[in-house]
């Protein structure tokens, strides 16, 4: 570690004890951070030193650190994860930091996000949308051959495509509406697009956009910075879909 | 049908109508452009060949223009309260990856545009912003009858800095909402995909352009006495 030039930088990070506490900037300096720290290791660092002066550390949420679970929730300098295209905030390195640089860190500002502390926030309004139709309900019988129904392979990897969410909330960050727009329409589409949801399709689609305004997410105006804050790069074109399903479900 | 209630159904709607005054804009520009004599007779040949429709699709239009416009109205204040709500505390940094000037500012663009709409309304529809030179007090011959003076209450009005100006910064207005609009309407409808898009973003701010230059082409060439009554 020695080998490697160090940077300083100063954090100027959310506060704030519970859901009812107005919450407050604080300023932390991070030494000794070298360029091949991720973000959350830095913010370990920070955490260290925090705990050994006996003061609080900085709450955040985290789990897998390889970019696959969704748990890491910051918006870094104004940008969901950081900004970096397709990257959660694990997968953030300090490399894309100077030294002496500052730094903002805020959690996902949303009325449907409440902040259960500092950067953590309660993202259960998008378990609701799921549980409003994010589902096949449909019998499944015995163990099923698994090349049983025929699904040609442009139409799975489109459905892989809007699988690959993996529902951080960073569409609802970006987004100045709050809406949950994009992470509905990938659930809606991934079903929608396979022979499985189709069945559903038209009451999936009105359970779960119903379920988004009921959950206090904000509407639709086709900014598209919830495709840029995205870390799996869902295209917006599965907004334009739920929004044809939707007026196809007005007819079912 | 859950179009007045629901999140997506009340951004169609703001789509339909949107697209349907655009509609409007692109004829009426069409019909506008007749000031510059490609019309037998110009625009006030223009002017008397609407006029001289039956009444009931006079005022059938209207009325359906009307409507358009307040639904348009009605909607678009009160999806932009619900939204300005849907993230009550700002981020310390404002940081904007694809969002526009344009997009973001929709409802201000949008009230000019109304407040401008009520002044063209009173100056060349009702023509109570400057009597003396009324279209249908000032009647001049055409094709053996007396017509109403557009034309000579159009050039009286945009010689006029202030006129013209208010006309060519409203046009600004209409620009920014259309660049933003007319793509939104497509991806609204959900006649869009990811090779489209970005296609679409671009097409719509070239009809917006189009029609930002058009309109701003009256008020210009009459004040710089290119176009003379």
């Amino acid at each position: 570690m020695s080998d490697h030039k160090t940077m300083t930088l100063t954090l100027i990070v959310w506060r704030q004890k519970n859901a009812n506490d107005p919450g407050k900037f604080e300023t932390y300096t991070a030494k000794n951070i070298t360029e091949h720290h991720s973000f959350l290791e830095m913010l370990d660092c920070v955490n260290e030193d925090l705990i050994h002066a006996g003061k609080d550390p900085i709450v955040f949420d985290h789990d897998c650190r390889e970019g696959i679970c969704g748990m890491c929730s910051q918006v870094i300098n104004g940008a969901p994860h950081g900004g970096q295209d397709r990257t959660t905030v694990c997968q953030l390195h300090m490399r894309k930091f100077k030294d002496g640089d500052t730094i903002y860190i805020e959690p996902w500002r949303a009325r449907a996000f409440p902040i259960v502390r500092d950067l953590i926030v309660d993202r259960s309004a998008l378990d609701k949308i799921i549980q409003a139709g994010g589902y096949t309900s449909c019998h499944t019988g015995g163990v099923a051959d698994g090349n049983a129904i025929l699904i040609p392979k442009p139409v799975a990897d489109e459905a892989m495509d809007a699988a690959e969410c993996v529902g951080c909330g960073a569409c609802v960050a970006g987004c100045p509406n709050g809406a949950a727009m994009l992470f509905t329409s990938a659930k809606v589409s991934q079903l929608a697009i396979l022979p499985q949801g189709k069945g559903e399709a038209a009451t999936r689609v009105k359970n779960m956009t119903n379920a988004m305004t009921e959950c206090g997410f904000g509407n639709c105006t086709n900014h598209y910075e919830c495709m840029a804050a995205c870390p799996k790069g869902i295209n917006v074109k599965f907004i334009a879909r739920m929004n044809r399903e939707f007026l196809k479900a007005q007819f079912a | 049908m859950q179009l007045t209630s629901s999140s997506i159904g009340r951004k169609i709607l703001m789509a339909i109508t949107g697209q349907a005054m655009v509609l409007f804009a692109v004829v009426h520009l069409l019909g506008n452009s007749s000031i510059f004599g490609w019309l037998n007779g110009g625009i006030n040949a223009y002017a008397e060949h609407l006029h001289s429709m039956p009444l009931p699709i006079i005022i059938g239009f209207r009325l359906a223009l009307l409507a358009i416009v307040c639904v348009h109205i009605w909607f678009g204040i009160q999806l932009t309260i619900e939204n300005r709500g849907g993230r009550p505390q700002q981020y310390a940094v404002k940081s904007t990856q694809k969002a526009t000037f344009a997009s973001e500012n929709m409802i201000w663009t949008g009230s000019l545009i109304a407040l401008f709409l009520i002044y063209h309304l009173a100056h060349f529809t009702f023509q109570v912003i400057s009597p003396e030179t009324a279209a249908l007090k000032n009647l001049v011959p055409l094709h053996n009858e007396m017509v109403p003076n557009v034309l000579g209450m159009v050039v009286a009005g945009f010689k006029n800095f202030f006129v013209s100006f208010i006309y060519a910064g409203a046009m600004v207005a209409l620009f920014l909402h259309l660049s933003h609009g007319i793509q939104s309407f497509f991806q609204t409808m959900g006649w869009s995909c990811d090779k489209s898009q970005p296609l679409l973003v671009k097409f719509g701010t070239l009809v917006a352009l189009g029609l930002f230059l058009g309109y701003v082409t009256i008020p210009l060439t009459i004040f710089a006495g290119i176009l003379k009554g």
